[in-house]
């Protein structure tokens, strides 16, 4: 019954801290390995104005969130204009306005992406309604039928239609009917909606899309059109002239439908283009921003919401329960015994910051001196709490003197010596000199290596980058710490060191006649 | 083979199944302190008419110091005990008077001076659970029955035995030798001799994790000794669970050759050397202890029921050993 509700507590928390990281690493970006950075990319759009004086309002359709990356971070710039972005989604749009302007004034729109994990997002979005055939006229009309029926029998489905399509409207060599199509169309996006007509005489919805390829150093450049076909799920982005589908890693989905222009009043439009340039950065810094870009409440409640100093100290707490989880392990599955339940985490603690052989070596005599001047204490028949101070004062001294001692002689890594616990190592002092009067030096040295052995083991685990990125960023996972305590919390079965303690046992009880 | 398959097969209740499954689950925390504390421990059973040793003073603070010379005038002997000490700690026997000092169990001697540091440091909470200020317990020193002279090395044997719900499942008697400086606690170099619940004559005897036959000071036999008045002896450990209402409970006897079958202390944490001492895991026995549909009220009804698991329990052993010894034969 108890078992039950234990596991089943603990099943709880296992899944509650991995949905957490699950969407914080899947869904926000949290990187789940350190030390790990991602290519940020600004993009620039830049208009250029001249304004003759008066009121000057700029109005700009905006990219929505479905680009193909994951914005970061988008800002305004002009000095004299105040800029609004208003409405959602494809209907987003900045509004730039001035009372009074005059002479070249020029607009920024910055925004900051990153390659998201999942790329363009195939969002799921109902059939914008079937197309009416168009009146092609004559000899265009029965071109098109010619072209639609010969692709039609070599594919599968819209997206097959649609890529073969491209590419029979694209060969150089291509047939008279397209060459026929073809006559009298200019720039890109007059082919782009060409083939929109054309694959509308098989009823198949499609639309511009305005994409734009970004290059390192990129300056001054336009949108380009991209075909997307509709198939009844979601739109397909495909290449116009290669008939590739999806959207290439550094080409970024503007927007959809009519050209993006600039509507400008009270002003005439010099130049707009853009520009965009591209920075690594550390995944974390991306991640939090892109976060907070979302308003995510587990960002802004989290470690990082903190100051800096404190989230240093976090980075330290957060790996204790981790070392309480080793001394679980070593006592209840092992069954080594310690001085204190914890001190081995304190001093796995202090080895952080001296390093495991010096912190040994330190810890070794420090704890080998305290026990000489105890064993002295003892004779003198000191009462327990004054005792207790005394050891505690020969602790501080001792450690005073090994750092003044290595310092001259030039060893500063001893210096770290100061890091250590003093309380507790004279605790451990006065504990372990009480075991050896009553049990005698072997149980004594026995519990004080055991201590030694778990600390240095909850250092090793401690110390894992890995680990001690993990406790920080995605501190839900310390539930699965705890649904591991409690599911040891009723474990029933043998320690390990029974097999020593039962081992008359293992050995003699078969001869029992 | 799978050693730990094989303790499962013999039945070895580990330490976390102690903790977990008969501890925790049987033994209520706020029933802790009837057992922590032998004063009270001493005075329960007192007033429930169960024989302890006499108390001969209580002290609770350094000042009554020159209350203990009083208390100790004319005394030959005595037993200086921490109230909350666990596992033997701070327990100093004396047998004997040596001028204006004393002798203790191991035959070294105790001066007056070591006497006030012991009395301070146990009122200081050196022996006590969790370090808290205590007080100490001047009692009578029991004189064992003098059958068990030749198998105790100038100490007080003890008779532990394990109840569980009431019914007591298993048994050992303690042995102090000359390492354990007169206690009888196996861990301090005690000899833990099994005893047979169903009768109680002792039957295999370890010590130092070593199965032995004679003691290691006196060199008798341990084994297939009759322990006196086991009936009574048993019934009294039963009763001490009504007492405590601990259900996984380790009662601690000692046979005075003047006063019979006393209550020395109560454990809620009995240790599980009892089944090494024995030969035989503990499991089978609380097993059947969790099968009975019913626990009888009386303790004399409860101590019959462990007579009947313990020998069913060994029948049981010993069948299961038969073929290896016909193939071995």
């Amino acid at each position: 019954m108890k078992d039950l509700h234990v596991r089943l507590l603990a099943l709880s928390l296992i899944l509650i801290g991995l949905a957490i990281t699950a969407y914080k690493a899947e869904v926000l970006g949290l990187p789940l390995t350190p030390d790990t950075t991602a290519e940020v990319w600004t993009v620039d759009m830049r208009v250029q104005l001249r304004a003759d004086g008066g009121p000057v309002r700029v109005d700009m359709p905006l990219p929505d969130s479905n680009t193909g990356f994951t914005r970061l971070q988008e800002e305004f710039i002009a000095t004299a204009f105040t800029a609004i972005s208003d409405g959602k989604g494809a209907e987003r749009r900045a509004i730039w306005t001035a009372r009074r302007a005059r002479g070249r004034q020029t607009l920024y729109y910055r925004l900051q992406l990153t390659k998201g994990s999942t790329g363009l997002a195939q969002q799921l979005s109902p059939v914008p309604g079937y197309p009416e055939v168009p009146d092609y006229g004559e000899p265009q009309g029965a071109a098109v039928r010619g072209l639609l029926d010969s692709v039609r029998a070599a594919s599968a489905d819209i997206e097959s239609f649609a890529r073969r399509l491209v590419l029979r409207y694209n060969e150089p060599s291509g047939d008279d009917r397209v060459r026929l199509l073809r006559d009298g169309v200019a720039n890109p996006e007059g082919h782009v909606r060409n083939l929109i007509k054309i694959l509308a005489g098989a009823r198949i919805p499609a639309r511009v899309a305005w994409t734009l390829e970004l290059n390192k150093g990129m300056r001054a450049q336009h949108l380009q059109p991209w075909l997307q076909v509709h198939n009844e799920r979601h739109w397909i982005t495909i290449d116009p002239e290669t008939g590739a589908t999806g959207l290439p890693a550094t080409r970024l989905l503007w927007g959809t439908g009519k050209h993006p222009t600039v509507h400008v009043e009270g002003a005439r439009v010099v130049e707009w283009g853009f520009a965009a340039t591209r920075t690594q950065r550390d995944v974390m810094t991306v991640a939090t921003q892109h976060a907070a870009d979302l308003d995510s409440l587990l960002v802004s409640l989290s470690l990082f919401s903190l100051p800096v100093q404190t989230q240093s100290v976090y980075r330290i707490l957060l790996l204790v329960p981790v070392g309480a989880l080793i001394v679980v392990l070593m006592r209840n599955i092992v069954g080594m015994q310690t001085f204190g339940t914890f001190m081995p985490v304190l001093i796995a603690m202090a080895f952080r910051e001296t390093q495991l052989v010096v912190g040994i070596t330190l810890f070794c005599v420090v704890v080998a001196l305290g026990l000489l001047v105890r064993f002295y204490f003892e004779r003198l028949r000191l009462l327990l709490v004054p005792r207790l101070a005394s050891v505690l004062v020969v602790v501080v001294l001792i450690m005073a003197v090994i750092s003044v001692f290595s310092h001259s002689l030039g060893f500063d890594r001893a210096l770290s010596v100061a890091l250590f616990p003093m309380v507790i190592l004279a605790m451990t002092v006065e504990r372990m000199s009480v075991v050896w009067e009553e049990a005698g030096a072997r149980d004594a040295l026995q519990k004080g290596f055991g201590s030694l052995a778990v600390a240095i083991l909850a250092y090793l685990a401690m110390n894992q980058p890995l680990l001690a990125h993990l406790a920080f960023v995605f501190p839900e996972l310390l539930l699965l710490v705890l649904a591991v305590a409690l599911l040891l919390g009723r474990y029933t079965g043998y320690r390990l060191t029974e097999l020593w303690r039962f081992r008359t046992a293992l050995r003699d009880w078969e001869q029992r006649s | 083979m799978n050693p730990f398959r094989r303790l499962r097969e013999l039945g070895l209740v580990g330490m976390n199944r102690r903790n977990a499954a008969y501890i925790l689950e049987h033994n209520p925390r706020r029933r802790y302190p009837l057992v922590d504390d032998k004063l009270l421990t001493k005075r329960l059973a007192e007033a429930a008419g169960i024989a302890v040793p006499k108390l001969l003073g209580v002290i609770t603070s350094i000042r009554q110091l020159d209350a203990l010379e009083t208390m100790l005038d004319g005394r030959e002997d005595f037993v200086i005990k921490p109230t909350k000490g666990s596992g033997g700690n701070g327990i100093v026997v004396v047998t004997s008077r040596l001028g204006e000092h004393w002798r203790r169990a191991s035959g070294l001697p105790f001066s007056r001076d070591e006497l006030s540091y012991h009395v301070a440091n146990i009122l200081s909470g050196m022996h006590s659970l969790g370090g808290l200020p205590d007080r100490v317990m001047v009692e009578q020193r029991v004189r064992f029955d003098a059958r068990f002279d030749a198998v105790s090395y100038r100490g007080v044997p003890d008779i532990r035995t394990v109840v569980y719900r009431g019914v007591p499942v298993m048994a050992m008697m303690r042995l102090p030798t000359h390492a354990s400086d007169g206690k009888a606690n196996l861990h301090l170099g005690g000899v833990g001799v099994g005893i047979d619940i169903a009768d109680g004559h002792t039957t295999t005897a370890i010590w130092r994790d070593r199965p032995i036959r004679l003691h290691p000071d006196t060199l008798s036999s341990v084994v297939d000794l009759q322990v006196p008045d086991w009936d009574r002896l048993l019934e009294l450990a039963a009763h001490c669970q009504t007492l405590c209402g601990l259900g996984y409970l380790g009662v601690d006897l000692v046979l005075d050759q003047d006063h019979g079958p006393l209550v020395l202390e109560l454990n809620a944490r009995p240790g599980l050397s009892v089944q090494l001492a024995n030969r035989s895991g503990l499991g089978p026995r609380l097993d059947a202890v969790d099968a009975l549909p019913k626990i009888p009220h009386e303790a004399c009804a409860r101590a019959a029921i462990g007579r009947e698991i313990a020998s069913a329990c060994v029948i049981e052993g010993r069948r299961a050993e038969l073929p290896a010894s016909i193939s071995s034969g």
